[in-house]
């Protein structure tokens, strides 16, 4: 029996490689977030200026909505010759698939991360390079805030009816307080007049997220996997 | 459960009254100095508003009892407390605007404590979708969501909070002026008498549903 | 032969074990039980309860009432360890269509603590794909990857060896294939579980028959006679 770690590792490694593989992901994935990007500037660009801080709602905007979509995915993918179940009699414990998965869709959606914060500093003249490690910090605890939960309500739904359409309608209320916490710090640091001392408040906040609920996930992993 | 069918009815026979007789404790109550009437939503507006906590608490720790337990009761308490906090959620949303619509000339804005509201209600109505079209199995999921819901009202009212405040101060029910505290109380024992009851009511309609199921199986037999 | 894993597993009793959804319901007090170096057959028509039967003996699924102990242990008390000495082919298979047959293999066998190239390699040629070893399993036809798929649930060298419908899909080479590898799995010594409608092939491999309808067993006399036949009369008889 390997440790939980090493487990972890082991399952994330595949999902990394099964994406290396076929890449449907990681393409789709950045498609989908760069369409996002666009509709949601021609609604907030007026007169040819983008519209003050539509930057940083926008950004999270995006990586909600691919956040989701790849989560969706990535679990599609395991209901496919049920390999999650395979997963689950593996003699690991359940919170290594847990952890498995959230580290491989994290890789994944700080890949997509990569590509479009850059994109949208261009598309909108955010000041990117103002507080490049704040706003780096930002986004990896806001990411893991959305994945941790995502990842377990995902995994929930694999055999449950309707789940495309219930991953978002139970994910997106409960991340409100990561949303509110990365937009906000986000646009601190974009603001005309930053304000990097909120920034680092809202980005305490993220990182008291991240603990808690991680934790929660990991402790309800299990009982939720059984039936 | 006879203790528990003598007390419903008690219970939700005394909320009424309380209701009925609530107009008339209002109106005991003095003008409040800048709001004039309108204030007085404040009086159903307030005990809908820990109604709301009441039941989603009762929801999120119904869930986390069924999470580790499986016990078939918790379930049913947790589906009776998401049901009533949509509910009492529903009110708060309406009295909530309207009160701000006649003080501050606007039906919302997004001050700290109607947001986390409106959070919380979407919450515990996502747990209500889940639970119907979620297919078999759903009770589990959504004892995650109701647990997860409850523990996300700390973050949801910081957050909010810190991001806007328009709202009077928590602190306005304890600073409250004697005359005003009476049918405030008064009107809170009603709402939670009222929750109380509706949640045993609900509880217990649950658990007829699976009585049911299993009386049907057994006749398979 | 079999390896020593912590824990008996000389026999896998099945008690009263109920599973609904609701009103539906899946199984009703099913009891059986079963020993080591023999195969016992599930049988029954689609929805008669034999994944759900099998999904209970994998621990993945709970008994709404009932118990299954192995050896000694139930579920509960044997924890992830039990799981090592279970090996399950589902329906589906188990296969990650992305990946090769070794890479498969090397996966699973690193989550059971077995990763040694030796026993990947020999799994691949009882697979019969020692030559096909690194292309990707989305390609296989369904003959190929169900060989896989078995060798995957088999690499750990389970002693509790549950198969959903394992014969869906094969030829008659095939089938004559997995029927050997199946007995020779009983000479080992480990109980092996396997859930089928075709009663044809199940007559000539499995050791006892327990059949069920509608989330029953059924009683089916035993000795002379086709499993079909037997199992007709059975149900013939069931039916009010």
């Amino acid at each position: 029996m390997t440790s939980v770690i090493a487990a972890a590792w082991q399952i994330a490694r595949k999902d990394l490689r099964v994406e290396a593989r076929s890449r449907e992901l990681i393409y789709t994935t950045i498609f989908f977030a760069f369409s996002c990007v666009l509709i949601f500037a021609f609604a907030f660009v007026r007169e040819g200026q983008p519209i003050p801080n539509a930057s940083a709602g926008i950004l999270w905007i995006t990586i909600a909505f691919s956040g989701t979509l790849a989560l969706g995915r990535t679990f599609e993918r395991e209901r496919q010759s049920e390999t999650l179940r395979a997963l689950l009699l593996a003699p690991v414990e359940r919170v290594a698939v847990y952890l498995g998965k959230l580290l491989a869709l994290l890789v994944l959606l700080f890949a997509v991360e990569a590509l479009i914060v850059p994109i949208i500093g261009l598309l909108f003249d955010a000041p990117l390079g103002r507080a490049p490690l704040l706003l780096l910090a930002l986004l990896v605890s806001g990411t893991i805030g959305f994945g941790s939960v995502g990842t377990l309500f995902a995994a929930m739904l694999v055999r449950a009816q309707s789940r495309d359409v219930l991953l978002p309608v139970i994910l997106y209320p409960i991340v409100v307080p990561v949303f509110i916490g990365g937009v906000q710090g986000t646009s601190a640091i974009f603001a005309d007049e930053p304000a990097l001392a909120m920034a680092q408040t809202w980005l305490a906040i993220l990182i008291f997220f991240d603990a808690v609920f991680v934790t929660l996930a990991l402790w309800t992993f299990g009982p939720v996997m059984t039936e | 459960m006879s203790s528990n069918s003598r007390f419903v009815p008690a219970a939700l026979g005394l909320a009424l009254v309380m209701f009925a007789a609530a107009p008339f404790v209002i109106n005991t109550a003095p003008y409040e100095s800048t709001m004039g009437l309108v204030q007085r939503i404040f009086y159903f507006h307030f005990p809908a508003a820990m109604s709301l906590f009441a039941a989603a608490f009762t929801c999120g720790i119904a869930s986390l009892i069924y999470l580790r337990t499986r016990s078939a009761r918790a379930d049913q308490i947790a589906v009776a407390g998401a049901e009533l906090a949509v509910v009492f959620g529903i009110i708060v949303l309406t009295t909530g605007p309207l009160w701000a619509r006649k003080t501050w000339g606007i039906w919302w804005d997004w001050d700290a404590k109607l947001t986390s509201t409106l959070v919380m209600w979407l919450i515990f109505s996502s747990y209500l979708l889940l639970r119907r079209f979620g297919g078999p199995g759903s009770e589990m999921l959504s004892a995650a969501v109701g647990f997860f819901g409850m523990m996300l009202v700390p973050f949801v009212y910081v957050s909010v909070n810190f991001w806007r405040t328009l709202h009077p101060k928590t602190s306005v029910v304890p600073n409250l002026p004697a005359p005003m505290l009476v049918p405030a109380l008064w009107c809170l024992t009603a709402f939670l008498l009222l929750f109380i009851s509706l949640l045993l009511l609900r509880a217990r309609l649950e658990a007829s549903r699976s009585d049911l199921d299993r009386v049907a199986l057994a006749l398979e037999d | 032969m079999m390896p020593d894993v912590a824990g008996d597993f000389t026999v896998v009793q099945v008690r009263d074990v109920t599973r609904h959804y609701g009103r539906r319901r899946a199984l009703s007090r099913v009891s059986l039980e079963c020993r080591a170096g023999s195969i016992l057959g599930l049988l029954g028509p689609n929805g008669a309860g034999k994944s759900t039967l099998l999904g209970i003996l994998s621990t993945l699924l709970r008994p709404t009432s009932g118990t299954v102990l192995y050896g000694e242990r139930t579920a509960h008390e044997g924890g992830d360890g039990l799981r090592a000495a279970i090996g399950v082919l589902g329906h589906d298979l188990f296969l990650y269509a992305d990946l090769t047959a070794r890479e498969n293999l090397t996966f699973f066998a690193r989550l059971y603590g077995v990763a040694d190239a030796g026993r990947i390699t020999t799994a691949l040629e009882r697979a019969g794909l020692a030559d096909r070893a690194d292309d990707r399993v989305g390609a296989f036809s369904r003959g190929l990857r169900q060989r896989l798929g078995l060798e995957r649930a088999l690499i750990h060298q389970p002693r509790l060896v549950l198969l959903d419908e394992p014969f869906t899909g094969l030829d008659d080479d095939s089938t004559a294939r997995l029927t050997a590898r199946l007995a020779s799995l009983r000479e080992a010594g480990a109980i092996v579980v396997v859930a089928t409608h075709d009663f044809e092939t199940a007559d000539g491999l499995v050791d006892r028959a327990a059949c069920l309808a509608n989330g029953r067993l059924v009683p089916v006399a035993e000795g002379r006679g086709r499993l079909r036949e037997r199992y007709r009369a059975a149900i013939g008889s069931a039916v009010p």
